[in-house]
């Protein structure tokens, strides 16, 4: 402990892969190198993180992306206002399910190929199949109600035609406990973050069926959610930590780096499991089951495709999801809170000065872009996309209510 | 339903800890107290046993899960609320300093519970107190138990007295501003690797 830092920060994160770039500035020097001094404590729970920040035990925290617009939203007990200016990466997930469920969709025609909508059609008629024979709705799991999980989760199944609603059931486990529960046969499916999907398809006991790369490219995941408050008081501390980040994120991202990044994620303070199982996250080069394996690109980024900028148009997709499935009203208010909670121009403040490449607006239009662009932005080479959904969809946050009308949703299917 | 006394259920994976929370509430009066520990299965006791307020310790990686449930209103007939929502903030520190969180069902008035949270609390942070304590008479007596082995092998490999060991070792200690402890480890571990078996 130098008592020297000139900014001593304290941080919380859940033991999962994507706090690595966080867990990586902390450890490797890059935040000592911006005089910080990072203090990063473990949690048991997204409800502890979210606890301990709004009692100021934490001054900011790894966090599921919808998280802080859910604080910020009044729909947690306990929070204070929370702010974006840090993505800790884009995809990540995959959606695993039990053997069980993959023999009877590979009977519908799924093959081991990760395709969303292959998956989803074999998925929705192994479940028609099942409800005329009378059996129990599938049950699916996810980390929290407010996650990116949830949200990929049910747009794949509704893109489907598979009401997430009424025709399996969704239920809340912790990621370390999903393979246990699959194995045991409490859950048939989850979608988690690795190294947690991994995990089942090593002990026999699931599938990958298909993964967060697929159902949307390039989408947001974990980031810094900062207690406003703090960062009100300590700019110069908060963009001191923002360019930390930065650079962990840039080491994170070289493959050249992946062997000692598994090793300090492998330690028991952090993941505590053996660096070999973080590798696929880091290859993207997964064992799906049954002895099939695939390489999914851009199935993790920390960095590249501008991973780290919080663009707003990721929170107004968090949101227009958020009201599709009830979890809040559609109202000027709501809007304009999940508007303001993501702060790319604090990002960009703290970048400035490193005359790195940064995107040039705040917002984009969602799946337009077919194919790697290269984008107009200061700095060099910033290189965007593609960021398809496997539907075909364009979220535009310009037109949020046409979007938010054009979904199907709990209460349009009615 | 009327009922006079609240209905509390303390979820802990922690038996010592569930056991002395449950003590405390009954002393206080309170008759209706469950303690689980496993939250396999916890919706249908939740619905069987109606709790007015639910006492859950931090460390539980389940409080999403359960916080989930009690926000879905068909898992619970009455909605359940975190009792730090119409709290204060200092019982909202100190509740979570202890390690404890509570939930309450919907419309309970804040000083009928109030009581059972700061009852949690102090018994919390008396149950890590104790833990702390334990923890180091453990290693007081771990450190004791290497100090002797150390102490065993000067006096046979050098031929000292039992007195004169004990005194190199705390020379040595003093010396390298170390623990006498430690001092011993190093030296049980390094005869350890040197010679052959060494037994007490």
């Amino acid at each position: 402990m130098s008592m020297g830092a000139e900014h001593q920060i304290t941080a919380g994160f859940m033991p999962l892969f994507d706090s690595a770039v966080l867990v990586a500035a902390g450890e490797l020097g890059f935040a000592a190198r911006e005089g910080i001094e990072l203090a990063l404590h473990r949690e048991t729970s997204w409800a502890n993180i979210r606890d301990r920040i709004a009692i100021g035990h934490f001054h900011l925290a790894h966090m599921l992306g919808p998280m802080p617009l859910a604080c910020n939203l009044g729909l947690t007990p306990l929070a204070s206002e929370t702010i974006v200016p840090f993505s800790l990466g884009l995809g990540g997930n995959c959606v695993t399910i039990s053997n069980a469920v993959w023999a009877g969709m590979a009977a519908h025609g799924a093959e081991p190929d990760l395709d969303p909508a292959r998956a989803g059609a074999a998925l929705g008629a192994l479940i028609r199949e099942r409800a005329v024979a009378g059996y129990d709705p599938l049950r699916f799991a996810v980390v929290h109600p407010h996650s990116g999980h949830n949200y990929e989760l049910r747009y794949w199944l509704a893109a489907c035609d598979i009401d997430p609603e009424r025709q399996i059931e969704i239920v809340i486990v912790p990621p370390p406990f999903m393979a246990d529960a699959l194995a045991a046969g409490r859950i048939d499916g989850y979608c988690v973050g690795e190294p947690w999907n991994s995990a089942s398809v090593a002990a026999g006991t699931g599938h990958i069926v298909t993964v967060k790369a697929q159902i949307w490219r390039n989408s947001p995941e974990k980031v810094i959610g900062v207690r406003k408050a703090w960062a009100d008081e300590n700019p110069a501390a908060l963009a001191a930590l923002l360019r930390a980040l930065h650079h962990s994120a840039r080491w994170c991202q070289d493959p050249a780096n992946h062997g000692e990044l598994a090793a300090v994620m492998a330690q028991a303070g952090f993941l505590g499991l053996p660096p070999a199982v973080q590798m696929p996250i880091l290859t993207g080069h997964l064992q799906l089951g049954g002895g099939a394996d695939r390489t999914i690109d851009d199935f993790f980024l920390p960095f590249d495709k501008a991973a780290n900028f919080p663009w707003k148009s990721h929170a107004l997709w968090f949101y227009t999801q958020m009201v599709r499935w009830g979890h809040v009203a559609h109202t000027p208010e709501n809007l304009a809170i999940a508007r303001d909670c993501y702060r790319p121009d604090l990002y960009r403040s703290a970048l400035k000065p490193l005359g790195v490449a940064l995107p040039g607006a705040n917002s984009k239009v969602e799946g337009a872009l077919r194919v790697a662009t290269a984008v107009g932005a200061t700095g060099a080479g910033l290189v965007l996309g593609p960021d398809g959904f496997f539907d075909g969809q364009i979220f535009d946050p310009l037109e949020i209510d046409a979007y938010i009308a054009g979904q199907k949703s709990a209460h349009t299917n009615d | 339903m009327v009922r006079t006394s609240l209905a509390v259920l303390v979820i802990d994976e922690n038996r010592i800890r569930a056991a002395i929370i449950e003590a405390g509430l009954r002393e206080a009066g309170h008759e209706l107290v469950t303690v689980i520990h496993d939250v396999s299965g916890i919706a249908r006791r939740i619905a069987e046993i109606e709790p007015d307020v639910i006492v859950i310790d931090l460390e539980n990686p389940n409080r999403d899960m359960l916080e989930n449930m009690f926000q879905l209103s068909r898992a619970v007939k009455r909605p359940i609320a975190m009792f730090v929502d119409r709290s204060d903030q200092a019982s909202i520190e100190a509740a979570v300093d202890a390690g404890v969180s509570a939930y309450v069902v919907d419309g309970l008035r804040q000083e009928r519970v109030k009581p059972i949270l700061d009852m949690a609390v102090s018994r919390f942070n008396a149950f890590s107190r104790m833990a702390r304590e334990l923890e180091e008479v453990r290693g007081e007596l771990e450190s004791r138990k290497v100090i002797d082995r150390a102490k065993g092998i000067l006096m046979k490999s050098r031929g000292l007295s039992e007195e004169a060991a004990y005194t190199l070792l705390r020379k040595t200690a003093m010396n390298q501003n170390r623990k006498i402890g430690d001092i011993a480890q190093s030296l049980v571990t390094a005869a350890g690797l040197l010679g052959p078996a060494e037994d007490e």
